[in-house]
């Protein structure tokens, strides 16, 4: 009785799933294109626009902004949302709600509009291209999104745990670097993964910030899409798609960690 | 339905209270960074451009006047809040029974439809984007296997117009929709269901009167978040849009660029950005935010 439906949403999940993964593969496959242009299906395979991304000055100067830029936000955000994140949860105060909702705004302003008042005191304080200084800058936008996952994950952290050691007559200060810290690690990494991941994707205000000499990997692919599509730019792509794949990768590694601690802490 | 920030402990076991003092003290670097780098930015970029306007008050107000009545931006406006409705339409018609399904669904079907959802999901915008150009061009994929196959005798106009930036959009944003609807799917209680099936409901009485409402909750914060999210964008209506296309975005990005008129771009951006605030003050009050990671 139920049969049909059943069956027409199976199709119709597997099509989306083909629509939403093609194009992420398409990217892929013509990065290994052995021909001159881009072309799909290729007519043979290569490794020419990875040799051409991996040999030029201009793009390897790109991918170490890109890193450089993206363990400065990294770090900063990280260690700034933990902090944050752990009074959060340890805490009640009044105005809590409204400040997490201060501190996520940087998700829905706009980019344009950050990036624009950016831009406005960076060029005033004469910051333009300083790597320093557009790191902290994605750290504005990497916050919320450690905010968010250490939110969750730190409910592993079981204050029991705390109660004792602070019983035991450890110090506040012992008690978050020897109890809270090492229990709360996989959420602290999965938070700093996509952090990085946050800051090596962020396109506007790199764009805005940056220098020539400080150009990341997508403001150099925005470039190339709007004067003249270099076939090498797929390659790119498919790098950039690589690094998101291994950090997703490694943050379910880390989520499965998350998980088994939670269940060894009493609900 | 409101957010509960601190760990759900019964009283007897509520977390230690860190004191007052060192609260502030491990707040302090976050708020710091976000006043620093994020508001006083903010602030200075308006108040400033609009104190360096050469005038008096009087003229200010008049040209003011004149830019957000003028045609451009009315234009853009119009433009910006179509494009963002028929998006979050289409984001919210194709996600819903994906959602259903991930919440329904069983084994490795669910694996790959999460996958499928997530490696997108974190992919930079500019390459999916770029992704969608190879696709859609005038010898893109899609042209090409139409006329192989004899569909079409010239290639179809699938980018740089409307179509294009639609699509676009919608590949980008569809992710936070599946993910808000997937979070509030699994909040509903499934012994609801099997009462309403043991009552003698069928299978599609059950899910409009039962499973549907219970899940509207959850479709309205994700249609707001997309709808929020797609009137500031920017990358994709500007790569694959036609000049027909033109969203605030896009307008205050050229007022500085082409016309470096920073009073311009802090009025349009100040109205976007005044939209958005308050969009945004009435989605933190209806729903969790944390459902954007997925959690619940």
């Amino acid at each position: 009785m139920r049969r049909w439906p059943t069956q027409l949403l199976r199709l119709y999940i597997a099509a989306m799933c083909v629509l939403l993964l093609a194009p992420i593969a398409i990217v892929v496959v013509l990065a290994f294109s052995g021909d001159g242009y881009l072309r799909f299906p290729p007519t043979s395979l290569s490794l020419q626009w990875f040799a051409r991304f991996f040999g030029s000055l201009q793009w390897q100067r790109a991918l170490l902004s890109s890193l450089i830029i993206g363990a400065i936000a990294c770090v900063v955000s990280t260690a700034t949302g933990f902090f944050a994140a752990y009074a959060f949860l340890r805490s009640e105060f009044r105005g809590k709600k409204l400040l997490l909702s201060l501190l996520l705004m940087p998700i829905v302003v706009p980019s344009i509009i950050t990036a624009i008042a950016m831009y406005y005191l960076a060029g005033r304080l004469g910051l333009i291209g300083s790597y320093l200084w557009l790191g902290l800058s994605h750290a504005v936008i990497a916050m919320p999104i450690v905010l968010l996952i250490l939110l969750s994950s730190l409910h592993a952290v079981d204050p029991n745990l705390e109660r004792a050691a602070l019983g035991l007559g450890a110090g506040r200060v012992r008690v978050f670097c020897r109890v809270v810290l090492p229990i709360a690690l996989p959420g602290v990494l999965s938070a700093a993964l996509f952090a990085f991941l946050a800051s090596f994707d962020e396109l506007l205000i790199s764009l805005f910030l940056a220098g020539v000499h400080t150009q990341t990997l997508p403001v150099r692919i925005w470039n190339s899409l709007n004067l003249q599509v270099e076939p090498t730019i797929a390659a790119v792509s498919a790098f950039l798609i690589g690094v998101t794949t291994l950090i997703l990768i490694a943050e379910a590694v880390l989520r499965r960690q998350i998980e088994q601690r939670r269940r060894r802490a009493p609900a | 339905m409101t957010i509960t920030i601190a760990a759900p402990a019964p009283a007897s076991l509520a977390a230690p209270r860190v004191p007052p003092d060192r609260i502030l003290l491990l707040l302090a670097p976050a708020v710091a960074i976000l006043i620093f780098l994020f508001l006083v930015p903010l602030v200075l970029f308006f108040v400033r451009s609009f104190t360096e306007f050469d005038g008096t008050t009087a003229d200010f107000i008049d040209q003011a006047w004149d830019l957000l009545l003028s045609q451009a931006f009315l234009t853009a406006l119009a433009t910006t809040n179509w494009i963002a409705l028929i998006v979050t339409a289409t984001v919210l018609l194709v996600s819903y029974p994906i959602a259903y399904y991930l919440t329904t669904g069983t084994g490795s079907g669910v694996r790959i439809v999460l996958l499928s959802i997530v490696l997108p999901y974190f992919t930079s915008i500019i390459v999916r984007t770029f992704s969608w150009m190879v696709l859609l061009g005038e010898h893109g994929l899609v042209n090409d296997t139409l006329l192989a196959a004899g569909v079409i005798a010239g290639p179809l106009p699938l980018m740089y117009n409307r179509l294009g930036v639609l699509i676009g959009m919608s590949y980008v944003l569809l992710p936070y929709m599946v993910l808000t609807l997937y979070a509030a799917m699994r909040a509903i209680d499934p012994s609801l269901l099997r009462a309403a099936a043991g009552l003698g409901a069928s299978g599609f009485y059950t899910f409009r009167r039962v499973y549907f409402p219970l899940s509207l909750h959850g479709v309205l914060s994700g249609a707001m978040i997309v709808y929020i999210l797609s009137i500031g964008f920017f990358i994709t209506p500007a790569l694959m849009g036609g000049q027909h296309d033109v969203m605030i975005a896009m307008l205050i990005d050229r007022s500085l660029e082409v016309a470096v008129d920073w009073p311009a771009a802090a009025l349009m951006s100040l109205v976007l950005l005044l939209v958005t605030l308050a969009l945004y003050a009435v989605y933190y009050r209806l729903t969790d935010i944390r459902r954007l990671i997925g959690a619940r």
